[in-house]
């Protein structure tokens, strides 16, 4: 299992959640992806995204103007 | 939702796709406006797929979608909306992607007469044939109108279960609606593409026009979804935000437009799109100055900032309302 970090800051929302849910698809069940954003919306869409395929939110942090977002892929990556 | 919904309920695997286009109002267009905060910031997509049970698939499809946008076959709605080829792009591209993942059929929310161009009998042929789906295109909520396709002669989909929406009217949609005890959806009549929106068309037509081709890029049509724009010459543009919210969108532009935004009152950062002499310059602060809380007073000191840097003070007299010609506005 392995850590990786996707940088979605200053794009804006709905690419930050197909960034991460492309990225996503490349990693194994059990690994985690930390993701960087800077639109609020994200908080929001990567949770709401991750609900619908079964990963799991880990982490989420809201620090000035920047979010960060740490997701567990769960049983199949897409 | 409910074309889906109607699936679900004869057992049937369904999974959602979503296509970003560049030009959809979800999402980040509720969020730059301050007003729009009071509201939940939901990807609607997202939020009528959890309702739902289902997975959702968003694609970006931003490069690819300029072709429909700039040369559609089919011609434009009322506004720059390629209606019929955006619809055929789309199931195309869904058509691409079940035939990817192993799907047997596709499923839209259609209903026959819903729309005036996409919509109509003699257009969802259209779709189904330049999709390349075919039979393989199933509209739950108005099959029992349409002639049979694969799913319902295969006997994956019962036909009779399928419905026989008809015309503009949504109650028969609201209606069921409320049978499966949703009380909440979105776009109950569409309006998710700015594409169909008359001000921001004006805006891409300008665009250009004043490029001379039909070309875009993505930035370029984030920006037409932000702030007042005005062309008050014809060699330059103003891009105005008009609150907090699109001034911190813009200021992410800052470093690709001659800027300005007042120092001595409170206003907003405006950008300058095109190439510009002095008095270009003091047109633009003294719109800038019109727009901001010094609008009243004799002076507004601005601070002009050109794209590599370099930054000077203008002190110029804000532009009364009257001098505002309403055919700068675009």
């Amino acid at each position: 299992m392995s850590h990786f970090v996707l940088d979605a800051r200053y794009l804006l929302c709905p690419m930050p959640v197909i960034r991460t849910q492309n990225r996503i698809a490349e990693l194994a069940p059990g690994d985690t992806l930390e993701v960087h954003a800077t639109d609020p919306g994200a908080l929001h869409d990567i949770p709401s995204w991750c609900r619908v395929h079964g990963h799991e939110i880990v982490t989420v942090a809201h620090v000035d103007k920047e979010v960060s977002i740490t997701v567990r892929v769960g049983g199949t990556a897409t | 939702m409910l074309a889906t919904k109607v699936m679900l309920e004869q057992g049937i695997h369904v999974e959602g796709i979503n296509f970003y286009t560049g030009f959809c109002v979800e999402g980040h267009t509720h969020a730059i406006r301050n007003h729009e905060h009071a509201k939940p910031k939901r990807n609607n997509a997202l939020w009528t797929a959890e309702q739902l049970g289902i997975k959702l698939h968003i694609i970006e499809v931003i490069e690819e979608y300029k072709d429909v946008v700039i040369n559609p076959k089919h011609g434009y709605g009322a506004n720059l909306n390629p209606c019929l080829d955006c619809k055929g792009f789309m199931v195309r591209k869904a058509r691409e992607w079940m035939e990817k993942n192993g799907f047997d059929f596709i499923i839209t929310g259609e209903v026959l007469g819903q729309r005036p161009m996409s919509q109509r009998r003699d257009t969802l042929p259209v779709v189904a044939r330049e999709s390349g789906a075919f039979d393989r295109l199933l509209r739950p909520l108005c099959a029992k109108l349409l002639p049979e396709t694969l799913p319902e002669r295969e006997g994956w989909v019962d036909r009779n279960k399928l419905l026989d929406f008809n015309g503009r009217s949504r109650k028969p949609q609201m209606a069921l609606a409320a049978k499966y005890g949703y009380t909440d959806y979105a776009q109950p009549a569409g309006g998710c593409c700015f594409l169909t929106n008359e001000q921001y068309s004006r805006k891409l037509e300008d665009l250009w026009a004043t490029r001379g081709s039909k070309q875009y890029e993505l930035d370029d049509i984030m920006l037409l979804k932000v702030g007042r724009h005005l062309r008050p010459r014809r060699n330059f543009k103003l891009i105005v935000g008009r609150d907090e919210g699109e001034n911190n969108f813009l200021e992410g532009y800052r470093r690709r437009f001659i800027h300005l935004h007042a120092t001595s009152h409170e206003g907003p950062l405006t950008l300058v799109d095109g190439t510009v002499n002095e008095n270009d310059l003091e047109l633009a602060a003294r719109l800038t100055a019109r727009f901001g809380k010094g609008r009243d007073a004799e002076a507004v000191t601005l601070r002009v900032t050109d794209v590599q840097g370099n930054s000077r003070e203008l002190k110029v007299a804000p532009l009364s309302a009257t001098e505002i010609l309403p055919e700068w506005y675009l």
